[in-house]
């Protein structure tokens, strides 16, 4: 177990190095960056000037790597636009955008995974035909539209339902279900498969042969063993979602990670986009590494070699 | 001898999309406590579906029926599946032919046996846990104590299967099916674990119910025999008398077809019984060998052949031949 751990920890190391290169790079991704601070109307020694003061001028491996030392310990630079620090701004935003993430994420387990599992127990029955004309509704619909759907039945014409804000638990309800329905289909039809081909195993026959009760033949000997696929898928979408909080969070006005990501693009505040694509990636790799760790604890051939 | 397991007119049908499917029809036989009976045959001519059926675990498109299912005195043609459950793995347990796919490989070794002791019988778990050592070391298993905390895949198969017979002994059943356990596991240890049940078998004084198509463990464990073709019993009775006088023109090319050391010669064929099962879809009538029968003649395609005495009792089969033809080609065909 511990072998397995730490060479999934080295790839998550890896992969976030990896991360971190690629997120410094968007700074010189539109152009001399010091040309873009210092205006169309500056003089060519205004830039130079900007170019010095901000370390522009040194080589690409000393500021990626004073950067990175930084951003280690939270410092993220300044934002140009806000006049703030950016790891204050993100640090006051994260918890919003976790909690929409969670929720979502939440609605989408929930809704799903009961969903898969009935319909893996009825196949081709109503309420296999049920979730599947889920599925096929929540793969086709762009979470914006449905999200606007949501906000013109629920938010304006029934009114039951806040529109924008954080104000409450109920401002969280529309966007949870608008990000995590999107997500409800790959992982439902994935429990449904998983199901269906575990259903049908020997082992499980095994378990019905020395008298176990129903439920404990499907939910102990057999979801166990489904779920394993649909952790791994979960974190993955997981990551989806953070980046369609962008789209959701501009939609209902939240003021999390999302909102000012979209707010940063528009405003070209490069340092704000650069420390949000880090977190962003950061938080995506840890989960994938907590995937993994949950796999091994769900299946022995993993954990023990 | 009172019987642990009487079966009259047990038929399966299945329906595939050809039509309607009858892999079992209308078999008949008993197990008695302590006795051993063994059930012959190749691939597909249902040996595994009469197992599935009296455990009650056939799959959920086959419609099972019987004129009598009686387990220990207790009728389970009708009851429901809660009682049927009640007693899988309780009176009556079965070993599987696949013993590296038939244990979860979420849980440990020592789970899945503690299991089957805990569902039925209120006991502390550690009482369950001594039962479980206690047991893998009547299987053969050696350090039983560490391998309970062993996980499916860190055993081999022939391990796999000790255990899934340790587990069906968990709660000391009346009856143990074993459906071909050793066709997947390596010919060394095939005898070793056949031996092995036949063993346990007579230290518990359960009624063992074999599927196999062995022969030579047959003559060596079986009290009783039967060997079914193409959905059918064609010849049951003692171990004794199906070898000794075996009747029907099929038992006797099983037989022709094993090598018998120091009679066959080297080099020589062995004896094949030529053509391939009937397809069992759709009406079915006549007897079911004809097409692949030396004796066939017009009569036999006419009706349905029914199982009749043989020369002596405790012996029967399903061929329109006398006693004495049948022993006149058994003297042909099978050298004594």
């Amino acid at each position: 177990m511990l072998i397995y751990a730490s060479k999934r920890f080295g790839i998550a190391v890896l992969v976030a190095i990896t991360v971190s290169l690629l997120s410094f790079s968007l700074i010189y991704l539109s152009g001399d960056p010091a040309m873009a601070l210092a205006g169309e109307s500056a003089t060519q020694e205004d830039i130079e000037n900007i170019r010095r003061v901000y370390g522009y001028d040194q080589p690409l491996v000393v500021q990626y790597t004073n950067w990175l030392t930084k951003a280690l310990v939270g410092d993220f630079g300044y934002s140009n636009y806000m006049r703030v620090n950016v790891a204050d701004i993100i640090f006051a935003r994260l918890p919003t955008t976790m909690t929409l993430g969670g929720c979502a994420l939440l609605f989408a387990l929930v809704l799903s995974i009961p969903l898969g599992v009935l319909a893996a127990m009825r196949p081709n029955t109503m309420i296999d035909r049920f979730a599947l004309s889920l599925a096929v509704v929540g793969q086709a619909l762009p979470s914006f539209w449905f999200a606007l759907i949501l906000v013109f039945w629920l938010g304006i014409t029934w009114q039951v339902l806040p529109i924008t804000g954080t104000a409450s638990w109920l401002n969280f309800v529309m966007p949870s279900v608008a990000l995590g329905y999107y997500i409800t289909p790959a992982v439902m039809r994935l429990t449904r498969a998983g199901m269906l081909e575990v259903l049908t195993s020997d082992y499980i026959r095994t378990a019905r042969a020395k008298g176990l009760r129903p439920p404990v033949v499907l939910f102990k000997h057999a979801l166990r063993n489904a779920i394993i696929p649909v952790v791994a898928l979960a974190a993955v979408q997981f990551g989806f979602m953070l980046g369609g909080s962008i789209v959701i969070e501009t939609i209902f006005a939240i003021n999390g990670l999302g909102y000012l990501a979209w707010e940063s693009i528009q405003r070209g505040d490069l340092p704000m986009m650069q420390a949000i694509v880090l977190i962003l990636a950061c938080f995506y790799i840890v989960l994938t590494f907590l995937a993994d760790m949950l796999n091994a604890f769900l299946d022995p051939r993993i954990r023990v070699g | 001898m009172s019987n642990i397991l009487e079966v009259e007119n047990l038929v399966v049908d299945i329906p595939v999309s050809a039509g309607m499917l009858h892999p079992v029809q209308g078999i008949s036989f008993s197990v008695g406590r302590g006795e051993t009976l063994c059930i012959v045959g190749e691939s597909g001519c249902g040996k595994s579906l009469t197992a599935l059926s009296v455990m009650d675990l056939l799959p959920s498109s086959a419609s099972r029926n019987a004129d009598r299912l009686i387990l220990d005195g207790e009728d389970i043609l009708g009851v429901d599946e809660r009682r049927m459950s009640d007693l899988r793995g309780d009176r009556m347990g079965m070993i599987f032919q696949e013993p590296m796919t038939s244990l979860n490989p979420a849980y440990t070794i020592g789970n899945q046996l503690e299991e089957a002791l805990l569902r039925h019988r209120n006991v502390p778990r550690q009482e369950a846990r001594d039962r479980a050592i206690y047991l893998l070391e009547k299987v053969g298993i050696t350090a039983a104590a560490s391998r309970l905390r062993q996980y499916p895949h860190q055993l081999s198969g022939g391990l796999r299967q000790r255990v899934m017979i340790a587990m069906t002994l968990m709660c000391g059943p009346d009856l143990i099916i074993a459906d071909e356990p050793t066709t997947a596991l390596d010919v060394t240890i095939q005898a070793q674990i056949l031996l092995l049940l036949a063993e346990l078998q007579k230290e518990f004084h359960m009624g063992l119910m074999l599927i196999t198509h062995d022969l030579g463990i047959v003559a060596r464990v079986a009290d009783r025999v039967a060997v079914m073709y193409a959905g059918q019993i064609v010849e049951s009775g003692t171990a004794e008398k199906v070898f000794g006088n075996p009747s029907h023109p099929y038992t006797q090319g099983l037989l022709d077809c094993i090598p018998i050391p120091g009679k066959t010669k080297r080099g020589a064929h062995l004896g094949s019984i030529s053509g391939i099962v009937p397809s069992l879809v759709g009406d079915l009538s006549g007897c079911r060998f004809h097409d692949r029968c030396d004796y066939a003649t017009p009569e036999c395609t006419a009706a349905d052949v029914d199982l009749k005495a043989g020369e002596s009792t405790d012996h029967a089969y399903r061929c329109l031949l006398s006693p004495a033809q049948c022993a006149e080609n058994a003297k042909r065909k099978v050298p004594a």
